[in-house]
């Protein structure tokens, strides 16, 4: 028959097409944990384009997805067994819902990248499968008008995907809703961690001073002033993402100033031999644990501009003047030897 | 206790006469904030709201008005001490959360 005929020239285009297995080796598993532990977690891309999973043919589902190698893995991961095309957006190694959030996970990015990976020569059908957490920048009528593709949008999780596919692209309720639950959690802590242990040096420094002046020569309460700080930073952003839940009051801010009272007077107690043993640390880490509790909301998934500015307004006076306590009483504490 | 955030502080309002009930907000909202009743949305938990966006950008009767942001506290402390918009200061490029 005619060589020249549409289809052959579209199975040749598609065996170019990188092929991408579902099933994730060793690197791909570090690249993620070290992605976790914020290491090269920004240069932690793929290529933008088209990708092939299984052997996709002109009916085959397209899903969508940001360029961060762990939002691809994570999908990829569980398109085992399906035959389906991956079109990957320019997200500069940010997740969907962030990407989204800021727009790169946009309209105008879906639409330049079906018209670069000449998706239209591809398939045969004009559905995109789009994560949920993609509709903050895509607006699926727009697309349809721009580039004659209907979005659906698929579940939150990946995870959900093959029962997605099973309920003829249809989602339970279950499958539209963010959850954050305890695991959740925890994975974002090594992170939250490392990020905010980048200004221990400047405690470190404070310290120092602070036990300079005071006229401390024994270097025993300089190490122990670390430690208990060491320990609020952990708790700031290892033991509040855990706790979250459990801690009463809804503000993040709130939530973090009572964990970290509570770290004061444990401390307080091992170190000092009373609660109000150190009523200088009594006002000043709370302080630093609530700070980190509340930046915590840039990680939550439920946390709105307007209530993350609502607390910023209510906890920034409260901040200065709990801080500024503290060092009035590590003054009157100093000059009185 | 749980996912519950602030009170009375989301911005989102929904515009029942310009609503047709196409139910794509009940299809992209990530916290159960909208329900079809009828054949219009109604908001059910506005305190779940998020202000993530998602609804006003895929309303195409623009009927919904939502403050879309990012309610995160270190975007929003950059953007106060550069006099900007709450941003990441990623959405140009690599280089931030």
């Amino acid at each position: 028959m005619d060589k020249g005929c549409s289809c052959c020239k579209n199975k040749n285009k598609a065996d170019d097409i990188k092929r991408v297995s579902p099933i994730l080796n060793i690197s791909d598993i570090t690249g993620g944990w070290k992605a976790r532990w914020n290491i090269g977690r920004l240069k932690y891309t793929v290529k933008p384009g088209l990708y092939k999973i299984g052997d996709p043919l002109g009916d085959s589902e397209v899903f969508v997805t940001a360029n961060y190698k762990m939002s691809f893995d994570r999908l990829r991961k569980n398109l085992k067994g399906i035959n389906a095309w991956i079109l990957v957006l320019e997200t500069f190694g940010i997740n969907v819902w962030c990407a989204a959030g800021k727009g790169t996970f946009g309209t105008d990015e879906l639409v330049n990248r079906i018209n670069k990976a000449g998706l239209k020569n591809m398939i045969s059908h004009q559905r995109l499968i789009v994560p949920q957490l993609g509709a903050p920048g895509i607006a699926a009528h727009e697309v349809k008008k721009r580039s004659g593709f209907n979005v659906i949008y698929g579940p939150v999780r990946a995870v959900d995907i093959p029962g997605f596919l099973k309920n003829g692209l249809k989602k339970d309720p279950e499958m539209r809703k963010v959850t954050f639950t305890f695991l959740e959690r925890l994975v974002l802590t090594p992170v939250e961690f490392v990020k905010a242990i980048k200004f221990f040096p400047i405690i470190v420094l404070i310290l120092f001073l602070i036990n300079k002046i005071s006229g401390n020569s024994m270097p025993g309460p300089f190490y122990r002033d670390l430690l208990i700080y060491f320990g609020a930073f952990v708790s700031g952003t290892v033991l509040f993402p855990i706790l979250l839940p459990f801690l009463p009051f809804r503000s993040f801010a709130l939530k973090g100033w009572q964990l970290g009272i509570v770290y004061s007077v444990i401390t307080n107690l091992i170190f000092y031999g009373s609660a109000l043993g150190n009523p200088a640390g009594l006002f000043i880490i709370p302080v630093l644990v609530s700070f980190l509790s509340y930046n915590f909301t840039g990680s939550s998934t439920y946390t709105s501009l307007s209530g993350v500015e609502k607390e910023l307004k209510l906890s920034l006076p409260l901040y200065g003047f709990s801080i500024l306590s503290g060092i009035i009483v590590l003054l009157i504490k100093t000059f009185q030897g | 206790m749980g996912k519950k955030y602030l009170k009375n502080v989301a911005q989102l309002k929904l515009d029942p006469d310009k609503c047709t009930g196409c139910g794509i907000c009940v299809v992209v909202c990530p916290h159960e904030v909208f329900r079809l009743e009828g054949n219009k949305a109604v908001i059910i938990n506005r305190d779940f709201c998020m202000e993530c966006g998602a609804c006003g950008r895929n309303c195409s009767f623009g009927a919904l008005d939502v403050r879309a942001g990012v309610g995160c506290a270190s975007a929003i402390i950059k953007g106060k001490i550069k006099g900007t918009e709450p941003d990441c200061g990623c959405s140009q490029g690599p280089g931030c959360c």
